[in-house]
């Protein structure tokens, strides 16, 4: 078994190999329409021009504020409203069903409306994230503060420990484990529905441009931007990882 | 009213506990009057908003009706549900097989399964105009890009399911000499039902996410269209109609297949 990640890492690597070289030989014969799958080594050159002249920073920067409001949001009001709910049983009893059949309807149907609301601009996208990314915050802050080990809670009030210090000592620590990985998801659906949201309707940011070079027909540039973004998500997607694995030692 | 309360309560498999002497009501009526209050609050709300933004929930309710009498509509409605259900049908079948081959096969868990993680781990939003690009903006993107969200959970729960087998079992099959077949059939299928509801349920909301993503990408044709007419014309309570519809197909195939999940794990509890 202690060969496997190096056996993985290589299959993955020789698929994405092998996808290349597929891509290659099959736009440089013509066997495909140069309109849908357009040449490899005219996708590669604009990519380094993608690169090179930085065109993609002011969507890159209307994205990235996008992500970061609608995490603000979601992560504060998430927070806030999973506390008040885990204070009593009987509220989480009320609360937390309602919630989590909330998160499994297909909030991305919001946007629409969200853009009726907020326009075309950045406040319909922030709408969209904070909604998405605001259920597995809540849900999950109910979950780690309702499920604090009983005995320990027992313990402490019995001691006369006051609300202030039940929560900053017993409870945040018992919880926070939950809690990041709530915050995990809630970033990364936040990103994709933004993503998703810029290219159904934008008028700026990393999606809107995909769209943009697809209108134009411009697909090497459409192919090019399409893996630029696929690596700063995954990227960013990294990023929130680490972040949680860091925040996860300092509490250990 | 008060018993097929209790029962549709329990068939979510969660207990309820009435508070005694508490004076509270149980916490599903509470749940009701929950969403009651916000009906009310939104009733409230469009009273003083524009209403070419916001439409009162009974303007609502009479554009659901007038909606489902409009034929154009209703055929967006109907190949929205039967691209559901062709992506869903396509995935669970395709990610079942391909699991079950992760989950029995040490070469196809060694070949196939770090692809399925690469992939799964891929951002799909940044793909959609790609789709539409290459399948064109009919049912065939919607239902590729459904797929595309749904299968990969499918394959690694069953995969899991397939791989993690009693390995008593597995001992007793062989000594007495059960054939691949056999074994397949009787031990590993079985072992494995409970992760393949699981994966049903998974790939549910999937196919919910990527069809529903790329209708309203589409503008042209199907629901996106409708949306971005009712937005156009400030129409609110169509817009509002269309998507309590939408939801309302989108909730009762979660709950069939949670309750399929939920039924299915009481038979082997």
């Amino acid at each position: 078994m202690n060969g496997m990640p190096l056996v993985s890492g290589s299959v993955k690597l020789g698929f994405v190999l092998l996808l290349g070289i597929a891509w290659y030989v099959s736009s440089a014969h013509q066997l495909v329409n140069p309109l849908l799958v357009p040449s490899f080594t005219a996708t590669m050159q604009d990519l380094w021009t993608l690169l090179r002249d930085g065109v993609f920073w002011p969507d890159l920067r209307i994205t990235l504020y996008e992500l970061v409001v609608a995490f603000a949001i979601a992560s504060i009001l998430g927070l806030a409203v999973g506390y008040a709910v885990s204070r009593t049983r009987y509220t989480i009893k009320v609360f937390d069903p309602l919630f989590s059949s909330l998160y499994s309807v297909p909030t991305i149907l919001l946007f629409p409306l969200f853009v009726l609301f907020f326009g075309l601009g950045s406040g319909s996208k922030i709408a969209m994230g904070a909604t998405i990314a605001f259920f597995p915050v809540v849900l999950t802050t109910i979950a780690g503060l309702g499920n604090a080990e009983v005995g320990l809670v027992k313990a402490a009030r019995s001691m006369g420990a006051s609300d202030w210090q039940m929560f900053w000592q017993i409870m945040l620590p018992a919880s926070l484990p939950v809690v990041l990985g709530g915050l995990r998801i809630g970033m990364v659906s936040a990103l994709l529905a933004i993503l998703g949201t810029e290219t159904i309707a934008a008028i700026g940011g990393l999606g809107h441009q995909i769209v943009n070079y697809s209108d134009a027909m411009d697909t090497p540039m459409m192919f090019a931007y399409t893996l630029l973004v696929l690596a700063i998500a995954t990227a960013l997607n990294s990023l929130v990882t680490a972040l949680e694995g860091f925040a996860r030692q300092r509490i250990a | 009213m008060k018993p097929a309360v209790v029962r549709a309560e329990a068939a979510r498999s969660q207990p309820v506990i009435l508070p005694r002497g508490s004076g509270l009501p149980g916490p599903l009526v509470a749940r009701l009057g929950v969403v009651a209050a916000l009906i009310i609050l939104w009733k409230i709300a469009a009273g003083f908003a524009d209403p070419m933004f916001v439409a009162p929930p009974e303007a609502v309710a009479v554009s659901i009706w007038h909606l489902l009498g409009e034929s154009d509509l209703k055929s967006a409605l109907g190949q929205t549900l039967w691209e559901l259900v062709s992506a869903f049908v396509i995935a669970t079948l395709a990610g079942a097989a391909i699991g079950l081959a992760i989950g029995r096969s040490r070469l196809a868990h060694a070949m196939v399964y770090p692809i399925v993680l690469f992939l799964y781990a891929l951002p799909q939003a940044p793909m959609l105009p790609l789709f539409v690009l290459i399948f064109g903006i009919g049912p065939a993107a919607k239902i590729a890009f459904g797929v595309s969200h749904a299968i990969f959970p499918m394959i690694i729960t069953v995969a899991a399911g397939t791989r993690d087998i009693d390995p008593a079992l597995m001992k007793f099959a062989r000594s007495t000499g059960a054939r691949t077949h056999q074994v397949l059939w009787s031990i590993v299928l079985p072992s494995a039902t409970a992760s393949f509801f699981t994966g049903l349920r998974l790939a549910m909301s999937g196919t919910l996410l990527g069809v529903l993503l790329a209708e309203l990408f589409v503008s042209q044709a199907g629901i996106g269209f409708f949306t971005h007419r009712y937005a156009d014309a400030f129409q609110p309570a169509n817009l509002f109609a269309l998507i309590v519809m939408l939801a309302a197909i989108a909730v009762t195939l979660n709950e069939v297949c949670r309750i399929g999940e939920g039924r299915f794990n009481r038979w082997q509890g």
